[in-house]
């Protein structure tokens, strides 16, 4: 906040000293918006985390015991329940974001964001329920 | 200014947020509370899971959020003021998920 | 301070503003003013009534008073603002804090220096590229409402620049082509009158470009004529993205860029 500089320009006289105020590393706590943004942001850790998850899952697929343990770890559960509100915080201002990079025209009217959004998280219930139903399908009942 | 090639990076990036916003949420669902709470078997979940369509998918929800998350975490390093060491940053991330790709596919495809 | 209005002469309400006098050779300081409250009044005329009768030393830019002319921003209690449309009422009795514009730099007191936004806009030539040059005598470029609609939003941009005072991106690289900029960019992209989107992808797309972006959103919270610049960026993200695989499915393609019109 305290270092002045000079920046001659091409056009135009060379202005005085100028005072460039230098961005503070907390800024992301200035401002409840910028702090969502962030929050948002952070969520990656957690998506990464999970994937990383589903990794070593994936590494014991034909190792039954192994595979079993991962999943009863108390750690692993643990941690997933920290994640999984992170993992819901991004779904939600995913879907949140869609209407702006999916933008469709009807001659002179944008689609409204909220059709776009919320076929987006229509989309996301369905394909929920049928993940959990997927995965309940398996093994015994067949 | 030349264009820049990260629409390789962005489209990976948005493939990864996508595949997690629509699966994540309900997967740890799944595998921190059913399994754990004795709704599903963790033998049957691991069935269901070598099936080769689950494998396809769990490659995808392995190797895309990763590239999402590299993706991102390279900016949030940026928006905590650091700058610095962008390519050797930018290779760490990528590989990581460049890395986690060929094991996943390897574990899961071979 | 003579005022002949006795109602308002028994409100005040004070005013804590940023000094910088570069030829005094001192640091930067907060001055605080009393003004009289008046809830019809806007920062601005709290401003001008320091100027006009307390301090003539400060120093500010201002013109038309209306929201129009876009020169009247500065962080009003740390938001961009332009203080022609933000009322000493909506504060009213707490201090309110007047900064310059975030994150440029300062010639003096609330001024900002503007240059490289001006550059800026230069690189990126926010102006129409005609896609055919025919003589007046053949008529106007028609366009139809359905093509008029798909760039209006971006047209009311007054380059106030309180977006840029929002970006944090802005804020963290100077360099940063920025959310006016770029929406200017995508005014003309989106004009089907318009041939210039390759010309200035060049500049659009490059790192410095719509890439820094990561979407804050905060552009598009503070416009005040509702321009939506975020939405300029991630639309412009998704045209960048196509133009890149064409440019790999059909070597020589790329130069085919264009917006999506």
């Amino acid at each position: 906040m305290d270092n002045d500089s000079s920046t001659p320009t091409a056009a135009g006289p060379v202005p005085a000293k100028q005072h460039i105020r230098k961005m503070p590393v907390n800024w992301w706590l200035k401002k409840p918006a910028y702090l969502r943004y962030m929050v948002r942001e952070i969520t990656c850790l957690f998506v990464g985390g999970y994937a990383m998850f589903l990794l070593m899952l994936a590494a014991r697929l034909d190792k039954p015991e192994a595979f079993e343990t991962l999943l009863a770890s108390p750690l692993a559960i643990g941690l997933q329940w920290v994640a999984l509100p992170f993992a819901i915080y991004h779904s939600v201002t995913w879907f949140n974001l869609t209407p702006k990079v999916l933008v469709i025209w009807r001659g002179e009217d944008k689609l409204p964001g909220f059709l776009i959004a919320g076929a987006h998280y229509a989309g996301w219930l369905a394909v929920s329920a049928g993940l959990v139903y997927f995965a309940m399908s398996g093994g015994t009942d067949g | 200014m030349a264009r820049s090639n990260e629409p390789a990076f962005w489209s990976l990036f948005s493939a990864g947020g996508m595949v997690a916003a629509f699966l994540f949420p309900a997967a740890i669902f799944i595998t921190a509370y059913m399994v754990p709470a004795g709704k599903i078997e963790a033998d049957n979940l691991r069935m269901v899971m070598s099936h080769p369509i689950s494998r396809l998918l769990l490659v995808a929800m392995i190797s895309l959020p990763l590239f999402h998350w590299a993706h991102r975490f390279r900016f949030v390093l940026v928006d905590l003021g650091i700058k610095g060491f962008k390519l050797p940053i930018a290779i760490l991330f990528y590989g990581t998920a460049v890395g986690s790709t060929i094991c996943a596919a390897y574990l899961l495809l071979v | 301070m003579a005022t002949t209005d006795t109602q308002s002469s028994t409100k005040t309400m004070k005013l804590e503003v940023f000094r910088f006098l570069p030829d005094e050779g001192e640091p930067p300081s907060f001055q605080v003013y009393e003004v009289p409250y008046r809830d019809d009044w806007v920062v601005l005329d709290a401003l001008n009534y320091i100027k006009d009768e307390i301090d003539g030393t400060l120093s500010y830019r201002w013109s038309c008073r209306m929201g129009v002319c876009g020169s009247c921003g500065m962080m009003v209690n740390g938001e961009p603002k332009l203080t022609c449309s933000a009322f000493l009422r909506d504060y009213y009795p707490q201090q309110i804090k007047v900064e310059p514009l975030s994150y440029f730099p300062v010639i003096r007191d609330l001024i900002i220096n503007m240059d490289h936004f001006i550059d800026k806009m230069g690189e990126v030539k926010t102006w129409l590229i005609p896609a055919e040059d025919k003589p007046i005598e053949d008529g106007e470029y028609l366009q139809t409402p359905a093509q008029l609609a798909k760039y209006k939003q971006f047209t009311m941009c007054i380059n106030c620049m309180l977006c840029y005072s929002a970006c944090p991106v802005f804020g963290q690289n100077p360099d940063f082509i920025g959310p006016a900029a770029i929406a200017l960019g995508q005014r003309y992209n989106l004009d089907s009158r318009d041939g210039g989107a390759d010309e200035r992808a060049d500049v659009l797309f490059s790192d410095e470009g719509i890439w820094e972006c990561t979407f804050v959103g905060e552009c598009s919270e503070v416009c005040p004529k509702n321009v939506d610049p975020a939405g300029a960026i991630q639309m412009a993200k998704v045209t960048a993205t196509n133009d890149w695989f064409k440019s790999f499915l059909m070597p020589g393609g790329r130069k085919k860029s264009g917006g999506n019109k």
